[in-house]
């Protein structure tokens, strides 16, 4: 498989519960050696499209194939290799962490060997807790013995649903370092669901943003996101002259918010580094320029576009 | 790959406490009858043999262990259903509890490989738990009491087996045990599949038990017709090994009818499982 071999091909995805529509008519390609973000607000419909891709869940309409297969007509073949995390991460919690991946491991199709066990479980940081029950874990934990599970069958593409909810922001770095480690070093194809938009921006090339069960929209990272407004808050030592400074410009009518020495202005990304040169210049001590995009705003953004 | 699964889903039962209340309960209900009988039994004894008695004389040891486990056998009907709704009913609807279905369903296994599985380790359980009963009641009664005659009070005579021709009979009536008790597991493994918690499909098992026995209890025209068609009827049938002779012919009946549900219940949860969506 090349790199611009089609991993998963969706199309026209629907699921329908009852009288809600949660995913609708949903299409996307994701291709060897991505890192695919898949995007949305709390109840955009994710889960159920990634549900649906692991095959937990039967969709209304629409076909989805993976590694160029119907997943209908070749779900076991496929699943051996697919590697995923699906919301939170649940184990048997009267049972060793070990012994929860001996029995994964029976079951993934492929032959893997106690070594391997213990090699994952030493990657996720619990080689020393791998006789401890799961009952004993902290969420983290369980979140790094879900990575372990996903990675057990050395699979070809792994699915993570938010598998950074719930985490300490070192745990966070972790999973991130993890991802790229993955992709970089292992060249596996990563199809990775989040509802905020700089975990996806950090670790993706490729990213489609759901909402409501619809696609917004789908494309490179880098471009989606770099003419995109952003909101940069700006630290200076005396915010009422640089106010005064930025009325003759265009930003002028961008500022959002004053909140003692910060405000903040919407802009694009590349005028960044010019209102800071503009603020010197003009004798205004800058002390941080933080830009900020949440998905919220980003969201709003693509949706004031489409209008 | 069914036989690790068989194999996972035993270890998974035999991991849980809950697993060894039944045991731990026929371990002390049985040698508390044990005791009951020891100290009362032989009032039992005479008030069943009572009207012989005017007739005849009994010799022999009739107070043994094979008495006694015939008596522990009634407990088929009620006590022991519970114990192994406790464990089925968990079979399926424990994995959407603890939101393991999305390990297990999102490996290369079909779910008719799962619901095959967690029905045989069911089984495998109900005949463990029948077995435990069959030695506490059988292997501990006969050291206990001995070995002797056995008196069986029928509905139309009282017949007396001779030591020598019971031990086979109460193999085939725990075989039967068996076997009647996996419709019971087979029906909560069913409820099992339709709910996300355990709760439900005890009560509603043990709700089904007990409604199809009172219906069957009733002597009423309309009830007699519906009766043939309530599995219940057919738990008790181990009996049928301690009459003479043997009526093969309902005993078949009876074997072919607890099969018939439990492919049934199995055919069922298959077909629901198949078509779940795993929400949890």
């Amino acid at each position: 498989m090349n790199s611009s071999e089609t991993v998963i091909e969706i199309s026209g995805l629907s699921k329908r519960f009852k009288e809600v529509l949660a995913v609708n008519e949903v299409e996307f390609k994701v291709h060897k050696g991505d890192v695919f973000g898949f995007l949305g607000p709390n109840g955009a419909g994710k889960s159920t499209t990634i549900r649906m891709i692991l095959s937990l869940i039967s969709p209304t309409a629409g076909s989805i194939k993976i590694f160029g297969k119907s997943l209908n007509e070749n779900r076991k073949e496929i699943l051996t290799n697919i590697g995923a995390i699906v919301e939170k991460p649940d184990f048997y919690l009267y049972l060793p962490a070990i012994k929860n991946l001996e029995i994964l491991a029976k079951i993934s199709g492929k032959e893997i060997s106690k070594k391997r066990i213990l090699e994952l479980l030493e990657l996720v940081g619990l080689k020393d807790r791998a006789k401890s029950k799961v009952k004993t874990f902290s969420h983290g934990m369980k979140q790094r013995l879900g990575i372990a599970q996903a990675l057990l069958h050395n699979p070809e593409l792994i699915v993570l649903d938010e598998p950074t909810t719930g985490l300490d922001p070192q745990g966070v770095k972790e999973i991130r370092d993890l991802i790229i480690h993955l992709s970089k070093e292992e060249n596996k194809t990563i199809f990775l669901s989040s509802h905020v938009l700089s975990e996806i921006e950090l670790v993706a090339n490729r990213m489609l943003i759901i909402n409501k069960g619809s696609k917004v929209v789908e494309g490179e990272v880098n471009q989606l996101l770099s003419s995109k407004t952003l909101k940069v808050t700006i630290e200076v030592e005396n915010v009422e002259t640089a106010k005064k400074v930025l009325e003759s410009t265009r930003w002028n009518n961008q500022i959002e918010s004053i909140t003692g020495k910060k405000f903040s202005i919407n802009m694009e990304n590349k005028d960044i580094p010019e209102v800071n040169k503009y603020l010197v210049e003009n004798g205004v001590m800058v002390n941080a320029l933080v830009p900020v995009r949440s998905l919220e705003d980003y969201f709003l953004t693509i949706t004031a576009g489409v209008k | 790959m069914i036989f690790t699964l068989v194999r996972i889903e035993l270890m998974k039962i035999f991991r849980k406490w809950r697993t060894y209340i039944g045991f731990i309960a026929i371990g002390i209900l049985v040698p508390l009858l044990h005791l009951a009988m020891y100290l009362e039994g032989q009032n039992s004894i005479d008030f069943v043999t009572r009207g012989l008695r005017e007739s005849f004389i009994l010799v022999g040891n009739l107070l043994n262990g094979y008495w006694i486990s015939y008596i522990i056998l009634n407990a088929l009907t009620i006590h022991i259903p519970f114990l192994i709704t406790l464990v089925a009913a968990d079979l399926l609807a424990g994995e959407a509890t603890a939101g393991t279905y999305r390990i297990l369903v999102t490996r290369p296994v079909s779910r008719m490989q799962i619901v095959t599985s967690k029905f045989i380790a069911g089984m495998i359980y109900t005949g463990s738990l029948i077995l435990w009963l069959a030695v506490m009641s059988l292997v501990v009664g006969l050291i206990i009491f001995g070995s002797g005659e056995l008196i069986v009070a029928g509905s139309q005579a009282i017949i007396i087996f001779d030591k020598s021709d019971v031990l086979w009979r109460f193999f085939l009536a725990y075989g039967f045990g068996i076997l009647s008790m996996s419709v019971v597991c087979s029906l909560a493994i069913l409820f099992s599949s339709l709910v996300e918690n355990a709760i439900g499909p005890i009560v509603s098992t043990m709700a089904i038990i007990i409604i199809f026995i009172i219906l069957s209890a009733f002597d009423v025209a309309i009830l007699r017709e519906l009766k043939p068609y309530l599995f219940t009827n057919y738990i008790l049938s181990w009996r049928e090994f301690f009459n003479d002779p043997l009526d093969l012919t309902e005993i078949a009946k009876s074997v072919l009818i607890l099969s018939g549900h439990i492919i049934l219940f199995f055919t069922a949860t298959s077909f629901i499982f198949y078509k779940k969506d795993i929400l949890s």
